[in-house]
């Protein structure tokens, strides 16, 4: 690379990050849209880019473990990017961090990978996750954890904590997730970067691995809320591949910096649930004052039962969903096989060895809540739960624009520290989950550090409500003034 | 236990997962102890509330009838752990499981 190191100068300031002069590119500070208008100023070619994040990745990748694989030669002279091991790319090997996928190369691209190709942008590689999406650390990856870049003595989150430390740790501008039941939105906050599950439906589905399809929803992993909108503009919108999505609003890219008129509801079930550290409902709160200085109006308000009964109504309706999903992994078409004499051993057996503990738990629940005797006591039921769910945010909505809430509970914590008790890991999502069963939109932003770790706030509004979600999102980032490079970095 | 070890055995026959013993005893407990927490959605009385099955009003989205281009056949095999003749191959049918 003949031009590595060329002069930046005069030193610029874009967005909240800043390119030093005569400065390699610093990748742990650089947003997306500043690499975009690096590349349209052509004060760095594409070749220089992609190098500059496998440098990076030569550096850290060791130590996060947020790449399953690399793809050094990729095409696109656009933005890198790094996409979670569950979005299908066509010649490079998806395994959604499960043994039985090992090996897998999907014939067809995504159509989420499709259009990030078609938008230019180059693939740096697939990043790890939790086995089929199904956890909230990555600890539950069949080819070992993530770790967290502001301690990697601790998690990233889940199950995108791949993405999260890949994007916070400076080894990708942006990255893709998917978001089930909060696998966006919590390894985001964890990790002190942006987050966003979008609405149901707004992103295609096509050639994602199936975890739980009611709820699956493919969303950017960002450094800024405006990089979250630009990637968002990229993958949302109508898709005939996917029968579940809809019609999407352009996509504006944020730049407003009060909040007049905003009225957010601070349900107080999300903000006192059990659980909540001191340290995340403070800086929390102290987000809730600088939404109030920016001209927002701030009221308490009630989700009486979604935060209740949201974590036992998703733990039934996912597990049923992932039960059915998981069911064509036999050894037949493709993935692991594992041999036998006859064929209903070569399945069991293939399945056996194939999947990992957590798919096997989910897989058992959802065949118990789906069977004949228990199906209206526990799914029919978790049914109807979701429907309260949806119905008491849509009162909600009537008084107010958003919701504001901690996005996790905890700061990240531990590696070990959750993995032997399923149920202990299943509250990470407490706060994430209720908005996901209604299918709603979730913007998850740093708002400042509980014992030298990031906290998150999760923003929820009305279905395509994107836009505003942005709009709030930016002025609140700007009010906040986080920053997103992990101490120890800088 | 809201789960016996049997129940578990059939559940696994179900969806088709040959657990060894330790895994029975320990998915036993673990299950027991989510289907325990899971059980709270019955404390609810939902009578008359609708279901909801899907996030979406969405009905009937109908596409085109239209051939498009569809997969060689040695690429849909491609990933296939084993084929012959253009077809996928398994392990004979019909035989019993401890075979």
């Amino acid at each position: 690379m003949g031009q590595r190191g060329l002069p930046f100068a005069p030193p610029k300031r874009v967005g909240g990050g800043l390119v030093g002069a005569g400065a390699a590119i610093d990748t742990l500070r650089l947003t997306a849209e500043e690499a975009a208008g690096l590349l349209e100023r052509k004060e760095v070619s594409p070749a220089e880019l992609r190098r500059a994040y496998f440098d990076a990745i030569a550096e850290r990748n060791e130590e996060l473990h947020c790449y399953l694989r690399v793809t050094e030669d990729a095409e696109g002279d656009g933005v890198p990017i790094a996409l979670k091991d569950v979005i299908g790319t066509k010649g490079v090997e998806t395994t959604a961090g499960s043994k039985i996928l090992q090996g897998y190369v999907p014939v067809f691209d995504s159509t989420v990978a499709a259009r990030c190709k078609d938008a230019g942008l180059s693939l740096l590689g697939k990043t790890n996750t939790d086995e089929f999406a199904m956890g909230s650390s990555t600890e539950n990856s069949a080819f070992g954890p993530s770790h967290n870049p502001w301690d990697p003595e601790r998690v990233p989150g889940g199950s995108g904590g791949g993405s999260a430390a890949a994007v916070a740790g400076g080894l990708a501008p942006w990255a893709l997730g998917s978001d089930t039941g909060g696998s966006i939105k919590q390894p985001a906050s964890l990790c002190g970067i942006v987050g966003l599950r979008p609405t149901y439906g707004t992103v295609s589905r096509y050639g994602i691995v199936a975890f739980a399809s009611s709820l699956d929803q493919v969303g950017p992993t960002t450094k800024t809320v405006r990089d979250c909108a630009l990637l968002y503009r990229v993958i949302a919108g109508r898709d005939p591949c996917d029968s579940t999505t809809v019609e999407v609003p352009p996509v504006e890219v944020p730049d407003a910096e009060d909040l007049n008129g905003l009225r957010i509801g601070v349900p107080r079930e999300l903000n006192e649930a059990e659980g909540i550290e001191p340290g995340v409902a403070e800086a929390v709160r102290r987000a809730l004052d600088s939404a109030e200085e920016l001209g927002a109006t701030v009221e308490e308000c009630s989700l009486p039962r979604s935060v209740e009964y949201g974590l036992a109504c998703y733990y039934i309706i996912a597990p049923a969903e992932a039960s059915s999903n998981l069911a064509r992994y036999d050894g037949v078409r493709y993935g692991l096989r594992e041999p036998a004499d006859g064929f209903d051993a070569m399945v069991e057996r293939t399945r056996d060895a194939g999947f990992g503990d957590e798919p096997k738990r989910r897989i058992m629940l959802g065949a118990y809540a789906l069977s004949a005797g228990y199906y209206e006591a526990f799914y029919g039921q978790a049914q109807k739960v979701r429907r309260v769910i949806a119905d008491e945010h849509a009162a909600l909505f009537e008084r107010y624009d958003l919701l504001l809430s901690p996005t996790s509970p905890t700061v990240a914590f531990r590696i070990g520290e959750k993995a032997a008790n399923p149920l202990a890991m299943y509250l990470s999502d407490v706060l994430t989950i209720p908005a996901n069963m209604a299918g709603l939109p979730g913007l998850s932003i740093p708002c400042g550090l509980s014992e030298g770790l990031p906290v998150g706030l999760q923003l929820v509004g009305p279905q395509l409500s994107e836009n505003l979600l942005f709009r709030a999102g930016h002025a609140l980032e700007r009010a906040i003034g986080f920053d997103f490079v992990p101490e120890r970095l800088r | 236990m809201a789960i016996s070890k049997d129940e578990v055995l059939h559940v696994a026959a179900l969806a088709r997962l040959d657990l060894s013993e330790e895994e029975a005893d320990r998915f036993t407990e673990q299950l027991g102890a989510i289907l325990e927490a899971v059980s709270k959605v019955s404390e609810l009385d939902l009578t008359g509330v609708e279901p909801l099955s899907h996030p979406l009003d969405l009905v009937n989205v109908w596409g085109k009838d239209e051939p498009r281009p569809s997969l060689p056949l040695e690429t849909a095999l491609a990933n296939a752990p084993e084929d012959e003749q253009g077809h996928f191959r398994v392990p004979p049918t019909g035989m019993t499981r401890e075979s």
